[in-house]
């Protein structure tokens, strides 16, 4: 039997008086690809941002790849986790972001061999030659020289999931990454992700408001409201028969907002 | 007529000590400006506290107290500098302290989201701060660099009042030697505002090519 890749163990996160997340518990086996949906505020972005080490989180505890992401164990004892061990628990995960946070002073490769040679030690014709092939598999290949501010936001998006990948993360982030593209560029950004999903056995998060999307990709999808997750279950069930109130009420709102389910 | 040839030399002579102070001042003020503009951004409360203390002190006080500190008192402690050293030193911490300021400033201007991409890709904070940081803070600085320049170039200006020949120096003494005002006088004005062009144009060059590609148009 598998053990989980990510165990998720009453997490709470409050911003000021806001509770975001409120005792949340969750499991995600290796290679699973999970989609999170929900109202905004309803905490889905904030669980991705904890998992990358962008938040602090207040209570609970977190295993990644079975080692605590918060604490580290020294002589039977939980202490908080310092920088050493933040550093070494990321090197297991990857991140995109809504906004891209593309190095805007840095060419496109330049972008994608920094952190290998950097946190790696990688000599540049080796994180270079990597580069290229993530680039080619992302369609981006031809843009290797350009800046960033030359690329459209679907080209900046599937850039930055080249840069993520090219730490060979085990588990890997997507906050809302196709929420600041004009219509007509999500599907060559999804088109990656689903190419991405085919093709390796990486443990993939997905927070987004692309339920059509969702459907297809994810073994399974979470609904979250106010901090905790009210249902869960196979696309299938969630998206046609919601059982709980809010799940339905969510839907609703989100098909007569226009969104293909 | 041909004696004022003689006399512009000097006045020349007194142009180089000025660019000379200029240049080693400014590089010692471009140092403490990161020191301390760093150091103000420092997890650790004494490095933060000693940035603080240095940057309110070095702006609180007059430049021509610090230089007279320097070179008249410190001599007192058993530290004696030629009037160049102590020139460099009072310009470069003076100057320092402000521009430091412009460095803490603009590295709080790159956006948050900058520093999560370095977190996400696991950089170490140096790392972050010397790849992803400073060079797009750098691009934020350097107006303000340019300005702090040409305030140092004009503040070489005291080191007259501890006898370093410098522009101003040497036009006091071609002055009292042949007892015209407007010669010296112009011709200092003219070369410190031509001073100041060059560096306002070197600036604003290094500017261009330091923004080259950013905005997606020039590459």
């Amino acid at each position: 039997m598998l053990a989980p890749i990510i165990k998720v163990d009453a997490i709470s996160k409050s911003f000021g008086a806001f509770k975001v997340l409120d005792g949340l518990s969750m499991q995600v086996m290796p290679g699973e690809k999970l989609a999170l949906i929900g109202p905004s505020g309803s905490g889905k972005t904030t669980i991705l941002r904890i998992l990358m080490t962008l938040e602090k989180i207040d209570g609970g505890h977190i295993q990644i790849d079975g080692e605590q992401l918060y604490h580290m164990e020294r002589n039977g004892q939980l202490l908080a986790a310092d920088e050493r061990h933040l550093a070494k628990m990321r090197q297991k995960i990857g991140m995109v972001f809504q906004l891209f946070n593309l190095f805007p002073h840095k060419c496109v490769m330049d972008n994608v061999t920094l952190a290998p040679m950097l946190t790696k030690g990688m000599a540049r014709g080796a994180a270079e030659k990597r580069a290229m092939e993530l680039l080619d598999m992302v369609g981006m290949a031809d843009k290797a020289k350009a800046m960033p501010a030359q690329l459209s936001g679907g080209q900046k998006q599937r850039v930055a999931i080249a840069r993520a990948l090219a730490l060979s993360p085990k588990i890997m982030l997507f906050d809302e990454v196709t929420s600041a593209l004009d219509p007509e560029l999500v599907e060559e950004v999804l088109n990656v992700m689903r190419k991405l999903a085919a093709e390796t056995d990486m443990t993939m998060l997905l927070v987004t408001h692309e339920m059509g999307f969702a459907h297809d990709f994810a073994d399974r999808v979470l609904f979250f409201d106010r901090g905790r997750i009210v249902e869960e279950g196979k696309p299938d069930e969630i998206f046609r028969h919601p059982k709980q109130e809010r799940t339905q009420g969510f839907l609703k709102k989100i098909i007569a907002a226009g969104h293909r389910v | 007529m041909t004696q004022w040839s003689g006399y512009l030399g000097l006045i020349l002579q007194g142009a180089l000590v000025t660019i000379e102070l200029t240049l080693m001042g400014s590089v010692l003020a471009l140092i403490m400006a990161f020191l301390a503009g760093i150091g103000r951004l420092s997890r650790f409360f004494v490095l933060r506290a000693l940035a603080t203390a240095y940057i309110e002190f070095f702006r609180g006080t007059s430049i021509f107290v610090q230089l007279f500190w320097v070179y008249f008192v410190l001599p007192l402690a058993g530290i004696s500098l030629t009037p160049l050293q102590a020139g460099v030193l009072a310009l470069g911490l003076n100057v320092g302290a402000y521009a430091a300021e412009v460095v803490r400033g603009a590295i709080q201007s790159i956006g948050r989201e900058q520093y999560e991409a370095c977190i996400a890709l696991n950089l170490g904070r140096w790392q972050g701060m010397r790849h992803v940081i400073l060079p797009q803070a750098l691009l934020v600085m350097l107006p303000t660099f340019g300005n702090n320049a040409i305030e140092l170039l004009k503040a070489t200006s005291v080191v007259s009042l501890i006898s370093l020949a410098d522009l101003t120096f040497q036009a006091q003494v071609v002055r009292s030697q042949t007892g015209n005002t407007l010669m010296p006088f112009t011709t200092i004005l003219v070369i410190y505002f031509v001073l100041a062009l060059i560096i306002s144009w070197g600036v604003r060059s290094l500017e261009r090519r330091m923004a080259r590609g950013l905005d997606g148009v020039r590459v």
